[in-house]
């Protein structure tokens, strides 16, 4: 199961990858959503899969399945979804203001006067 | 066992007065009473809480009573408690020359809002005693960060903005997959506890290795460190110079603090590889820093390049993990942030008054604003550390923790790049405020009395902690133990059971 999960979020990041180094803004922040999910499907496997009782503390039970890694990625996720939002508006914006979505285009500093 | 409020202020301060801004509306001169006041709050905070881990050790919170390694706790020990009164003073200087330089509409749409939010979000990072709480306080203040870099919407901004939002996007991806492996080898996120369960660690080094190599990649891309600092210049030329001030003398630093913490708690059994490799990235960091400081004349160019020699130098002190080393360091890294904001506040002002950012077309300001540019001489003197002033006291120590250690390469570049430091201020000094006079009818007829109150105060705020080095030996000292000698950071859970 362990392996499964890796090899998905090795796969999520691989194309993440490729998504962010396209040239696109769009595509990129598929690419960016794409990473974080990956990121957190290897943070729950490190919390080991298992399937045990549940996360409370109680003499009867031995078996307890670890509830830190799902908080931690509720966290991320929330985190991550909050990136993702801000980003798309900044996407729109810059399409607006530069009016192109072609990272290409977007260089250059401009000199005084 | 109550939980001690005092150690929280920081954090809350900022966050209430944000919150508080946000339902008042567009009201920009009641914000500025807000945040100046909150400000000030923040500073007596600190120096309380400075005062108190001085006489007390390290000063430790239970979030909600629940015990150590189980809960999230605050741990302010003394090097949090310094950079916690830094920030804050640096924060109110830039508060306060913000009524004048960031504009009224910027500041109708909520800019002290998210400065006060990013200050949250680094003080929060500075005293935090845990790892994942680290990564969550790293993402209130880069997404406040975010606001900040492209709040006016110019065109520079947004495409600047853009890539430093996705640079730093990617690294806060890693750094939850550092926290994943981490979890999974030691199974606990207080810093402590790790540093206490890595203690008698006798699984694979090798996996250690690897968790040390992404958490240098997270923190090394945020601090601007040698293969990664790609983002840096670019995005820190865009916003406008108060944002400037905040990003160069607080951003950075958190990121060498985290670096400083992770690597004197976690990865101390294979220091061969990764500090070695610490020093030389570091080392790597100050010569590209130096030649892009004496490569460009543009004055915002310069100063940021500065920070990446900063960067590297701090870094020295760090990876050499002795005690004269973190002593250097911590000394090193509270004069960088001091004397950096006060630096971007000068050039800020220049270029306020003139409208022009390339030194090589002023000249002779001199005549107009003598006191200005006295200053500026005084605080690029101090960047480079000229003796009675304080950049002098962090360098001596890490060259010489260099020269203990046997890295007389390394001490060697620290102590030629102060050469290049000076070259490159000195040069911007003579430029700007020597030479023929230039054309004193284009200067704008700005308000400046508090772009200078801060600026100036700022550097005097240097001149004083160069001076009063001597007596705060003894906070720098306390300051250092903790990184030299983990086992007194993490003495509080071993005393507690």
């Amino acid at each position: 199961m362990e392996l499964i999960t890796i090899i998905i979020s090795g796969i999520l990041i691989g194309s993440s990858v490729y998504l962010m180094l396209s040239k696109s803004l769009i595509r990129i922040i598929i690419g960016t959503a794409l990473l974080s999910h990956g990121v957190h499907l290897m943070l729950l496997t490190m919390g080991e899969l298992k399937r045990g009782n549940v996360p409370v503390l109680d003499p009867e039970v031995s078996n307890y399945t670890d509830p830190l890694p799902q908080a931690m990625i509720l966290t991320a996720i929330v985190i991550a979804f909050a990136l993702t939002a801000f980003i798309l508006v900044l996407a729109l914006r810059m399409y607006k203001e530069i009016g192109t979505d072609n990272v290409e285009e977007m260089k250059g500093v401009p000199h005084d006067d | 066992m109550t939980t001690n409020i005092l150690a929280l202020l920081p954090i809350m301060i900022p966050i209430f007065a944000g919150i508080i801004m946000l339902f008042m509306g567009k009201r920009p001169v009641m914000h500025r009473v807000v945040s100046g006041i909150s400000g000030l709050l923040m500073i007596l905070a600190a120096i309380w809480i400075v005062a108190h881990v001085f006489q007390n050790g390290t000063m430790v919170t239970y979030i909600g009573d629940w015990m150590a390694p189980f809960g999230i706790n605050v741990v302010i020990d003394m090097a949090s408690a310094l950079l916690l009164l830094t920030t804050s003073i640096i924060t109110f200087a830039v508060v306060v020359y913000s009524f004048q330089s960031i504009g009224i509409e910027r500041e109708r749409y909520y800019y002290y809002v998210m400065v006060m939010f990013m200050i949250a979000g680094v003080n929060g990072a500075f005293s935090t005693g845990d790892i994942f709480n680290m990564f969550v306080f790293f993402e209130v203040f880069l997404l406040a960060s975010y606001v900040l870099i492209t709040l006016g919407g110019t065109k520079i901004q947004l495409q600047e903005g853009f890539k430093y939002l996705l640079v730093n996007m990617i690294s806060s991806n890693f750094f939850v997959l550092g926290v994943a492996y981490l979890y999974s080898v030691t199974g606990s996120l207080n810093m402590a506890d790790i540093y206490l369960k890595l203690e008698d660690y006798d699984g694979s080094l090798v996996i250690m290795t690897i968790i040390a190599v992404v958490f240098m990649f997270v923190f090394a891309t945020k601090a601007g460190v040698f293969p990664l600092f790609f983002w840096l210049p670019g995005s820190y030329y865009a916003p406008p110079m108060p944002v400037i001030a905040l990003f160069g003398a607080l951003l950075t630093k958190v990121g060498i603090y985290a670096i400083a913490r992770t690597y004197s708690l976690f990865f101390i059994d294979n220091q061969a590889f990764t500090h070695q490799a610490l020093l030389l990235l570091a080392l790597l960091t100050i010569i590209l820093g130096s030649v892009g400081a004496m490569a460009y004349t543009d004055m915002k160019k310069v100063i940021i390049y500065n920070i990446l020699i900063a960067v590297g130098i701090i870094l020295v002190g760090f990876s050499l993990m002795d005690e004269v080393g973190t002593i250097g360091a911590m000394y090193y890294l509270i004069h960088d942030m001091i004397i950096k904001a006060a630096l971007f506040m000068l050039v800020g002002f220049i270029i306020y008054r003139t409208g022009k950012a390339d030194s090589e077309r002023l000249g002779g300001l001199i005549r107009k604003h003598p006191v200005t540019g006295w200053m500026f001489l005084v605080a690029g003197f101090a960047l480079a550390g000229v003796p009675p002033l304080s950049g002098f006291y962090g360098k001596f120590f890490i060259v010489q923790s260099a020269f203990d250690n046997d890295h007389y390469i390394a001490g060697i570049i620290v102590l030629v790049s102060s050469l290049a430091v000076l070259v490159s201020v000195v040069r911007i000094f003579m430029n700007v405020f020597w030479r023929e006079e230039m054309d004193f009818s284009t200067l704008k007829p700005i308000k400046s009395d508090k772009l200078l109150f801060s600026s100036i105060g700022l550097v005097i705020v240097s001149v004083t902690f160069g001076l009063a080095a001597d007596f705060l030996y003894p906070f720098f000292e306390m300051a250092a133990s903790s990184f030299h000698d983990p086992a007194s950071y993490a003495s509080y859970l071993t005393e507690v059971e």
